[in-house]
């Protein structure tokens, strides 16, 4: 059995003019230890999936069809109470923003104190013990004396690894990360991609990426699920999405990037664009391909109905008219 | 000739601490450098290194403390007042942040039209004709002259600010991090626009930017900042392929790629923490975080020296990453 | 040129709306503020028109003191003097609104000119005159106004004078930090870098982007001004020649358990004024927030 299986899933935001779907039936599974990621531009649908799944949904927001298994448990009918031990002690968050998500009256070491005494039920003296073996954990130089320090007294990249190491303190069986590196420098974000990596494969954590860059993609996950306008627009194993995308919108994203060649002396041509921008809330739901728009190889059959997920020769799906075999 | 000639400059600022006390930010050290004209130079670095306080001194955005910036020959460090107000026409900056950078309060062709009011060119009858060619030339269309900055998306702001910034026919052209607040699929459609426009009006183009993939496309000549100071400037080619110094090896080594040949490479890793601006050491300012670094590192900061022909680094042990 | 005007990806063209049109919708549905603004337009308009259709001197005795309200016709009554209270009220209504926005003119006048200094140039300007600033801010407001009256007498320019002085120090404040925040922004840096002078940067780029609070600041001082404009009268500190609402609180003060109808129908009136500036404020303060605006 899987640890996360979606089925289905179907978000609504409840809008002035009715609801949008901002998921639409979106379906994966995830096992142990594995790295699954989220990739396409704002406004996808990326972040809401990982809120979904964390039982954190906007107001406006509401699970209308599908399932969330983890462990066998359907998140979307658990009873409050029963969800809010899950989150916190077998699921985890880590947010993009590591200023704004410490409490800056509070040292870091408190912090992951009070995540312990309250997830863990540890004691003051344990509890503290325990947030400077994380503090080290996540490689923070000098983790006993740096418990006692404020999120000011620290650089952006050690926030983010006490926001992991707060996301660890349950030891937790699935963590997201959504745009975990967006807001540190490169050499900083490699240091973090690296310590992901490790933790995942010495803990059997499972991680879910949320991210815009296919670098990031291509450097930290197994799968990779591309997401556009609230649905799957391919979704499949790293490699075979990477070396043979099948939707013009997943060979648009990569191609759309200048990205560091090998050979940096090679003539420069214009970069691929992918015209236009994403579709409106409104738009949704169509029973049409929402891509289709900004698609290269628009035909009448892609404003005509939605194309189902195909499956493709080098092992991944795609949901693009294109792809349907005989 | 180059058209921009920067020499020696630097900018300090005063923090200050309790007490009275205060200290000095050297946020740019005794930089230099040299753009010709029509090619584009990137300054590149993480944030802290200095690049965007350097460009926006050039422009006179920043009071800078010491040096000189030679546009065309003339230093634009001494100009002061009415002299200054109308250099500025010669040298425009496109912005980060396509939200902050429009007036919230002007329609988006009189956003355009403020830099020609202000310094009064081209003669008033044209300027309506000049806004029409802006908004053609960024790929808009004429009737957005007449919404304002919130009915537009990120993209859209940026070639009106793209616009603003061709307005008065400026020569040197400052991009400062002009695309990394945009989504993927439009920062690739604001990228071509800037090298369409650049091979169009012949602009030069001093860019600034984080993200190497975007400097690596756009650039002809690139300096690396760390700190406030040029560890590292060479022709794109070069500087790409054969990297002298360890930082702008690890810099290189730490951006994620989906090109296979440089998946997997040997990674070349900065560990550890930046010192404290205000407090620097004497020693190379990298020392602290590289995995070459000896003694002489951390007692004598290394000059910017020619390393080979055109290809200038900051380091006491330059060479390939030794792997 | 226009060969790739797709790619800008443009949604269908919008009317263009400007972001002062945007604000008046937002208004429009605080059904709260809207009453507040019929009451204040109500207000007003008997202040501008009533002495028109009331012009007797309202000082003049026109029956038997403290006959009560409705008597003979008189709608809220006879004062101790035997003066109609309605026409005082009409006729004040136009002494308490004009010191109101006065006053309120005086306080944004003065705190706009020193914020907007302090907050544009920053260094030994910003230095002194935030020093002046704090300076009257920590002045007993009411004591120094009444000083101002005794000093230089108790006619109206001089209150208006007085409240505006020991006001505008929130002003100033509030335009600073708004300067302070918008001279960092980008499109500040984008004027001087398109050359725009000083004096434009500071009133017609970051002004009018600093408006906003400053508006809602200086309706809510309207309300403030007629409040102190009472008080002062309340205690005497008025020109005692001119019917105001507080004057004739302070006036009737001494009979307020005889003849209670003479103070609390002013007291009411400056009550429901206050108020419905008070709902139009907090109307503006949210249609003039962006944050709060509907996409």
């Amino acid at each position: 059995m899987s640890l996360l299986s979606v089925e289905n899933l179907r978000i609504e935001l409840a809008l002035r003019a009715g609801p949008a779907p901002v998921i639409d039936d979106l379906s994966f599974t995830l096992e142990a230890g594995r790295t699954l990621s989220f990739v396409g531009e704002s406004g996808c649908g990326k972040s809401m999936t990982a809120l979904a799944i964390m039982g954190l949904l906007p107001d406006v927001g509401r699970v209308a069809a599908g399932s969330i298994t983890f462990d066998g448990a359907d998140l979307t009918t658990l009873p409050d109470a029963r969800l809010r031990q899950i989150r916190g002690n077998e699921i985890s968050m880590i947010f993009q923003e590591p200023m704004t998500s410490l409490n800056p009256v509070y040292t870091v070491g408190e912090q992951i104190a009070e995540v312990l005494r309250r997830h863990r039920g540890m004691t003051g003296r344990d509890a503290t013990a325990r947030a400077v073996e994380l503090l080290d954990a996540v490689r923070i130089p000098n983790a006993r004396s740096r418990v006692t320090a404020y999120p000011h007294e620290m650089s952006g990249g050690q926030r983010q690894r006490v926001m992991i190491a707060m996301a660890l303190a349950c030891a937790p069986r699935l963590i997201i990360a959504d745009e975990p590196t967006t807001a540190l420098d490169v050499t900083v974000q490699a240091q973090i991609f690296e310590l992901l990596r490790d933790l995942a494969h010495d803990t059997g954590t499972a991680l879910i990426l949320i991210t815009h860059d296919m670098g990031a993609v291509a450097e930290m996950a197994d799968d990779v699920v591309v997401m556009y306008a609230g649905r799957a627009a391919e979704a499949g194993p790293v490699e075979a999405i990477l070396d043979d995308p099948r939707h013009p919108y997943t060979r648009g994203l990569i191609a759309c990037v200048p990205h560091l060649t090998a050979d940096p002396e090679a003539a420069r041509g214009d970069l691929t664009e992918i015209p236009g921008i994403v579709p409106p809330l409104a738009s949704l739901g169509a029973s049409a391909c929402l891509f289709a728009s900004r698609c290269a190889h628009v035909h009448d059959r892609c404003h005509g109905a939605r194309p189902p997920a195909f499956d493709c020769p080098a092992g991944q799906r795609a949901a693009c008219w294109l792809e349907e075999r005989a | 000739m180059s058209l921009l000639e920067i020499e020696n400059l630097s900018v300090r600022f005063r923090i200050k601490g309790g007490w009275g006390r205060s200290a000095w930010l050297h946020a740019v050290d005794d930089v230099s450098l040299s753009l010709p004209r029509g090619k584009t130079l990137a300054l590149v670095g993480e944030s802290g290194s200095g690049k965007t306080t350097a460009a926006l001194a050039a422009a006179r955005l920043v009071p800078a403390s010491e040096g000189a910036v030679r546009l065309d020959g003339t230093d634009l460090l001494t100009l002061e007042g009415e002299t200054l107000r109308r250099a500025r026409a010669r040298v425009q900056v496109i912005f980060q942040d396509p939200y902050s950078s429009l007036n919230p309060r002007l329609r988006a062709g009189a956003i355009v039209r403020e830099p020609m009011d202000a310094l009064n060119t081209p003669p008033k009858a044209e300027r309506a004709d000049r806004v029409a060619e802006l908004f053609a030339q960024v790929g808009l269309r004429p009737e957005q002259q007449a919404l304002f900055p919130h009915q537009f998306s990120g993209g859209q702001r940026q070639r009106i600010g793209i616009a603003r910034a061709l307005a008065t026919r400026p020569e040197l052209i400052v991009c400062d991090e002009a695309v990394s607040a945009l989504d993927v699929a439009v920062q690739a459609q604001i990228l071509n626009l800037l090298r369409r426009l650049q091979a169009e009006l012949g602009l030069t183009f001093l860019f600034i930017s984080h993200d190497l993939g975007v400097v690596q496309h756009m650039s002809d000549r690139v300096a690396v900042m760390y700190m406030g100071r040029i560890v590292e400037e060479a022709d794109r080619g070069p500087l790409f392929s054969a990297p002298l110094h360890p930082y702008t090896q690890a810099l290189l080594a730490a951006v994620p790629s989906i090109d296979r040949r440089r998946r997997g490479r040997s990674a070349v890793k900065a560990t550890g923490e930046t010192p404290d601006p205000l407090n620097p050491p004497p020693g190379c300012m990298f020392a602290s975080r590289c995995p070459r670094a000896e003694a002489l590192c951390r007692e004598t900061r290394p000059a910017l020296e020619e390393k080979s022909p055109g290809h200038r680094a900051a380091c006491h042990f330059p060479g390939p990453s030794g792997d | 040129m226009t060969d790739r005007p797709d790619m800008a990806g443009a949604p269908p063209v919008e009317k263009p709306r400007s972001p002062a049109a945007e604000a008046f919708e937002m208004f429009r549905r605080n059904h709260a503020a809207v009453a507040g603004l019929v009451v204040l337009i109500a207000v007003i308009g008997i202040a501008a028109f009533g002495p028109l259709l009331y012009p007797e001197d309202p000082f003049m005795m026109v029956w038997t003191p403290f006959s009560p309200p409705g008597e003979q016709g008189y709608l809220f009554g006879t004062d101790y003097l035997g003066r109609d209270i309605m026409t005082l009220m009409i006729h004040g209504a136009r002494v308490s609104i004009t010191v109101g926005l006065a006053a309120a003119l005086v306080t944004v006048t003065i705190g706009i000119t020193v914020g907007a200094l302090a907050g544009f140039f920053r260094g030994l300007v910003e230095e002194a005159l935030m020093r002046l600033t704090e300076f009257f801010q920590v002045l007993p407001t009411l004591l120094f106004s009444m000083v101002i009256v005794a000093l230089f007498g108790a006619s109206l320019p001089m209150i208006t004078l007085a409240i505006g002085l020991v006001s505008w120090p929130a002003v100033a404040r509030i335009t600073r930090a708004e300067f302070l925040r918008i001279r960092e922004l980008e499109y500040v840096a984008a004027a001087r870098a398109g050359g725009v002078r000083n004096g434009r940067l500071i009133f017609r780029v970051i002004l009018p982007n600093a408006a906003p609070p400053i508006i809602v600041q200086a309706a809510l001082m309207v309300g403030s001004a007629i409040l102190f404009e009472a008080g002062l009268s309340f205690l005497g500190l008025t020109d005692p020649n001119v019917a105001s609402w507080g004057q004739i609180i302070g006036a009737n003060r001494p009979y307020i358990l005889d003849a209670s109808y003479t103070v609390t129908v002013p007291g009411i009136a400056i009550f429901v004024t206050v108020l419905a500036i008070s709902l139009v404020g907090d109307g503006l303060n949210d249609a003039l927030n962006p944050k709060l605006r509907a996409r």
